[in-house]
């Protein structure tokens, strides 16, 4: 067995386990990813799961096939990004496949939806837990106040609108804060301040040249009379 | 051509689904309904399951709904369909694009939208959180296409106020995550906390 095929396989086998055990959608599952791709497997810094998280979402389709494909590539190419996506698909699946096929309605057994109750609760705590380690993470990078401030207005937006019932696409919030990025952050601190100092400088250059042109007509002036 | 049929319209769907499932789904159902594949309460049905079973969501609804329709093969058309966009255009973004990402401009899109996807994210878990400790609080019945989809999975429990079992297990796993970075100075791993609260769920509640 090649090295490369070890690779297609391990990347198969972890994303299948990570699809077996991804409850409630896309955000549960990037604890997950950043459990076993990040600090267990070290494939991608948790620096590019941000990156991809990012892409995942502004990007149409089920953030875990996002996910799944942006790992696969990275780690492994083109093969990569198809056994990760296969391992995802895998498990749910066959699962389903035999949910639909043996049971009506797999939820009317009591046991079945205790279970899958509590689990609802793991995944908000994960969820949290997520966002948390982000946030703390991002807080050691400078930039705190505008960093905190948009945490708290899009989390606040988010809540608000969860909480009122109306139906707001996160894609529109993502968009907003893109533009609000572009335009704060796309002049790098450093390039301001040299930017005024050169300003300052030209107009000082200005009053110099003003003053020159004023005393050479002055002397002029003086001359004729 | 049932099976084309299939592949064509959750390619469709996952081309048009922005911001995952939630987002996705009155566009499976506008879709499922229009062909004439089943009906809504079947929907929803195949949407509770779907939540609550793991695995990606969309994944899970467009295997459902195939399977329905047209066994294995069928499943695996719509499964297939609903993958396609995504990966297509992942692979697209991170080979073509990869550089990209690294042009300032780009960076201080990234920088205004990381945040902001922090907050959509914690806003998101806590939301869980608190619509599973107070199940029929008023204002959380237009959660998710109004209230359908939660409140058609757990809408067994009556009465007003928190549900104390789910605040019980709540407050247990969140001590349990702490005893272990505590003593073992690790992270509580997320397979184990959904395997313990499982297993909680099912004896407790």
């Amino acid at each position: 067995m090649t090295i490369k095929m070890m690779i297609l396989q391990e990347l198969f086998l972890t994303f299948a386990k990570i699809g077996m055990f991804t409850f409630g959608g896309g955000y549960a599952m990037i604890s997950l990813i950043d459990h076993e791709c990040v600090e267990k497997k070290h494939w991608i810094s948790s620096d590019e799961l941000m990156d991809m998280t990012v892409i995942a979402e502004s990007t149409p389709g089920p953030v875990a096939i996002n996910c799944a494909t942006y790992t696969g590539y990275k780690k492994a190419g083109i093969s990569g990004a198809v056994f990760a996506t296969l391992g995802m698909v895998t498990p749910s699946f066959f699962i389903i496949l035999l949910i639909s096929s043996f049971m009506d309605n797999l939820l009317q057994y009591t046991i079945v939806s205790h279970v899958f109750k509590g689990i609802r609760i793991a995944v908000s705590l994960l969820i949290m837990q997520t966002a948390v380690k982000m946030i703390h993470k991002m807080l050691k990078k400078g930039r705190n106040v505008w960093n905190l401030l948009f945490v708290v207005l899009f989390g606040g937006m988010t809540l608000s609108f969860n909480i009122l019932g109306i139906r707001f696409s996160t894609i529109y919030l993502i968009i907003i804060s893109g533009f609000l990025g572009y335009f704060l952050f796309s002049v790098p601190e450093k390039n301001r301040v040299e930017k005024n100092l050169y300003a300052r400088s030209l107009s000082e250059e200005n009053i110099v040249e003003k003053n020159l042109s004023e005393k050479n007509q002055l002397e002029k002036n003086g001359g004729k009379s | 051509m049932i099976y084309l049929s299939l592949f064509l319209a959750f390619l469709k769907i996952g081309l048009f689904a922005f911001g995952g499932a939630y987002g996705a789904i009155p566009l499976i159902q506008e879709t499922v309904l229009s062909h004439g594949w089943m009906d809504e309460a079947m929907f929803t049905n195949i949407i509770a399951i779907s939540e609550s079973t793991p695995g990606p969501i969309m994944i899970n609804t467009a295997t459902y709904i195939g399977s329905q329709q047209a066994g294995i093969l069928g499943a695996a058309a719509a499964t297939v369909g609903v993958v396609i966009p995504s990966f297509t255009i992942i692979l697209l973004v991170s080979s073509v694009f990869g550089n990209l990402i690294k042009s300032k401009k780009v960076q201080a899109v990234l920088n205004g939208v990381k945040p902001c996807l922090m907050g959509i994210i914690l806003a998101t878990g806590i939301y869980m959180a608190v619509s599973i400790i107070f199940p029929e609080g008023v204002i959380f019945e237009n959660l998710f296409s109004d209230g359908v989809i939660w409140g058609n999975v757990f809408s067994g429990r009556k009465g007003s106020g928190a549900d104390m079992v789910s605040l019980f297990i709540l407050l247990f796993l969140i001590a349990a995550i702490l005893l272990v970075r505590w003593i073992r100075k690790k992270e509580l791993s997320p397979i184990m906390m959904i395997v313990l609260v499982g297993f909680l769920g099912a004896v407790l509640y």
